[in-house]
């Protein structure tokens, strides 16, 4: 799994600029599903049919990573920059980033006299190299991902683009295991969730599913001085109760607490106090349906350093696979 | 004289209010479309059926509203105290001249005279909320039976044009409106051309969200104004405007109610070089159009924004250039007449 994993979070994918992950992700969930097609925002979408008897249930792990859009080009040829999706400008200073076209710059600010300050976006820079603005290779509305290799540190697994692109380990993995399954099922990449769960709105609109469930990260309260929050790394996956855009069914939350106690699987309870999903989408999305998430906790999210424990997502495969075996009675 | 502009300007359509400028484009539109609809919220949904040559369906959009402003209450002195539609700066309202209701009774949005104002008073921004439209009634009951409360207001700007530049009100989004007309003037496309012009932009892309579920497009093109804020500045500034009035229609990568279709975006651009048309990148940021509601209704479509550059939107007189709006004109068409299936291939 650590193979899959390295090769999916390491790989370039700003929100709305998805096509290298979608390229990587097709081929390895080809093999399990019965149809796979693209949609026109470019969610990726592969349907395995049921066994009969089932619903028609969306699971949705968005294939896009936070980023940064170049805005205007300098005389002395560095590139200002705004932000795809939310970037916290504490996280930026030496960092590194790569372009579509693998070009890679390091991002720097202007000179900050007050130490105790953070500066803006807006005083931050990319600089690719270049001597001056007709030589730069970048053209203003380029997409720059950041650049950073997979860290393995005993069962932490720590990267650039856990979220979300862990979610989509614990699809591919959860199609690998799953074999028969009474539900309708639609495993939706999507696109553009970090920009306001947009990809997955469209999805939803077409598939119209009676269950929508994401998978996604969630923070952590297990910090020093961290957010106050019941999720703690390695305590298993978390199902969530609530977040600041979705209250999750109640009945898909018991069922999913009863499939792990069931199965022995460790979990917990998730209330997030800011953040969404595509659970968000799914559930208002055409006629709505009944939305729910799985969720991998994760340390340090929207840095270059989210870090999740592998065995909270093992437990959340098995989760999962557990869910999608069994009648889903709500 | 660009007649259709002025036409097109001139006429009054605060989000909401629709009506006439509906009429006015149904009336010009109506000989070159096979079909045409309102719908429900009173979006003016038309089809320009094409010659069949390419299976694909094709929204191009423009709103017709207009911001603007809405008569709240009657004071006892006859003035009328008003609520925006849309979004302002309270600072260029003052002293404006507006035109109130369906009568269009003309009104002044009153300020104090400099005369009387004290250097404290001078210094301080006047809140919205101490404005007054006066229509020059004497009391409580002048207005009656000409002004309501809930009527709307708009400014009151005659269309002009200086050189290669017009002066107006509401090209945002007229200016789209009057080339979607255009559009549709032109030879049938190798496809059929479903056009939009969507009410309520201004107070939230609510109209398009409506016309695009019923429209469900494959590939759908929003035509707007997007601020030119170009004015001269110091030799140490280094940074872009949001975009430049004369470089040309301006084609988006991603303000913040949408990230554009990357395939759609190079196929634009490429269109402008191929046909030696103007164009310029809008600098990527904040702003939002129709594009946002359109591309995730129904199952999501392909999405490209192009705007018009226009200095001083969203106040009294805003100002175009007629090249570029001309060339806009050009971009769009040979666009459409380019686009093939194709235009949206995936390498993945």
């Amino acid at each position: 799994m650590n193979d899959l994993i390295k090769k999916l979070v390491e790989a370039y994918g700003p929100s709305g600029f998805e096509d290298q992950m979608r390229a990587l992700i097709r081929p390895e969930i080809e093999p399990y599903v019965d149809e796979i097609r693209v949609d026109p925002m470019g969610n990726l979408i592969g349907y395995k049919k049921g066994t009969g008897g089932g619903l028609k249930v969306m699971i949705a792990a968005h294939m896009d990573e936070i980023g940064l859009m170049v805005t205007h080009i300098t005389r002395e040829g560095f590139l200002r920059f705004t932000s795809i999706g939310g970037v916290n400008p504490q996280t930026l200073l030496g960092n590194r980033v790569q372009f579509a076209d693998g070009i890679t710059g390091v991002v720097y600010s202007d000179r900050n006299t007050n130490r105790s300050t953070v500066f803006g976006l807006e005083k931050h820079y990319i600089d690719v190299g270049a001597a001056d603005r007709e030589s730069c290779p970048v053209p203003v509305g380029a997409a720059a991902g950041f650049a950073r290799e997979m860290l393995v540190q005993g069962e932490r697994l720590i990267s650039k683009a856990m979220d979300d692109r862990i979610g989509c380990v614990v699809a591919i993995e959860t199609l690998k295991k799953l074999g028969d399954s009474p539900h309708e099922l639609y495993f939706v990449f999507s696109v553009q969730e970090e920009v306001g769960v947009r990809g997955a709105q469209a999805a939803a609109n077409a598939i119209h599913p009676d269950v929508g469930i994401a998978l996604d990260v969630t923070l952590t309260g297990d910090m020093h001085e961290g957010v106050e929050m019941a999720v703690r790394l390695g305590d298993g996956p978390a199902i969530k109760a609530k977040d600041s855009g979705m209250i999750a069914h109640t009945g898909l939350v018991q069922l999913m607490k009863k499939r792990a106690e069931e199965t022995g699987i460790p979990y917990q309870i998730e209330v997030l106090t800011g953040g969404s999903t595509d659970a968000r989408a799914m559930q208002i999305a055409g006629p709505g349906c009944a939305a729910g998430c799985l969720s991998i906790p994760c340390r340090y999210v929207h840095s270059q350093s989210e870090t999740v424990d592998r065995r909270d997502v093992e437990g959340c495969v098995a989760l999962l696979t557990e869910i999608l075996r069994h009648p889903i009675d709500l | 004289m660009n007649e259709l502009l002025k036409q097109l300007s001139e006429a009054v359509g605060v989000s909401g209010q629709e009506t006439d400028v509906r009429l006015m484009i149904k009336d010009l539109i109506a000989p070159h479309v096979d079909e045409w609809q309102v719908d429900p919220m009173g979006n003016l949904i038309a089809i320009k059926k094409g010659t069949g040559a390419v299976d694909l369906r094709v929204m191009v959009d423009a709103h017709m509203d207009e911001v603007g402003l809405m008569v709240t209450a009657v004071e006892t002195n006859g003035t009328f105290k008003f609520a925006p539609v849309g979004g302002f700066d309270d600072r260029a309202l003052l002293g404006k001249v507006v035109q109130v209701g369906s009568k269009r009774v003309p009104g002044v949005i009153g300020c104090q005279p400099i005369h009387l104002a004290t250097t404290s008073e001078r210094q301080k921004i006047v809140p919205r909320s101490s404005m007054r439209i006066d229509i020059g009634s004497a009391d409580k009951d002048g207005g009656k039976g000409k002004v309501a409360v809930g009527d709307r207001a708009a400014f009151l700007t005659p269309y002009e044009e200086l050189g290669r530049v017009a002066l107006g009100k509401a090209f945002d989004d007229r200016a789209g409106c009057a080339i979607l007309i255009e559009l549709l003037r032109q030879p049938p496309y190798p496809f059929d051309l479903v056009a939009t012009f969507t009410v309520q932009e201004e107070v939230g892309l609510r109209g398009a969200q409506a016309a695009a579920f019923r429209v469900q497009p494959d590939v759908a093109f929003i035509l707007d104004c997007t601020p030119a804020y170009d004015l001269p500045v110091p030799p140490h500034v280094d940074e872009s405007p949001n975009v430049h009035l004369g470089r040309g229609p301006a084609v988006y990568v991603m303000d913040r109610s949408s990230i554009q279709d990357p395939r759609l975006v190079s196929y634009l651009l490429r269109t402008a070089a191929e046909n030696d048309l103007r164009v310029q990148v809008r600098r990527p940021g904040g702003g939002g159009t129709n594009t946002g509601s359109i591309q995730r209704t129904a199952g999501g479509s392909a999405v490209a924004t192009v705007s018009l550059p226009g200095r001083y939107l969203h106040a009294p007189c805003s100002m175009i250039d007629l090249d570029d709006y001309d060339h806009m004109r050009r971009l769009l068409e040979a666009a459409l007449r380019g686009l093939t299936p194709a235009v949206l291939n995936r390498e993945s």
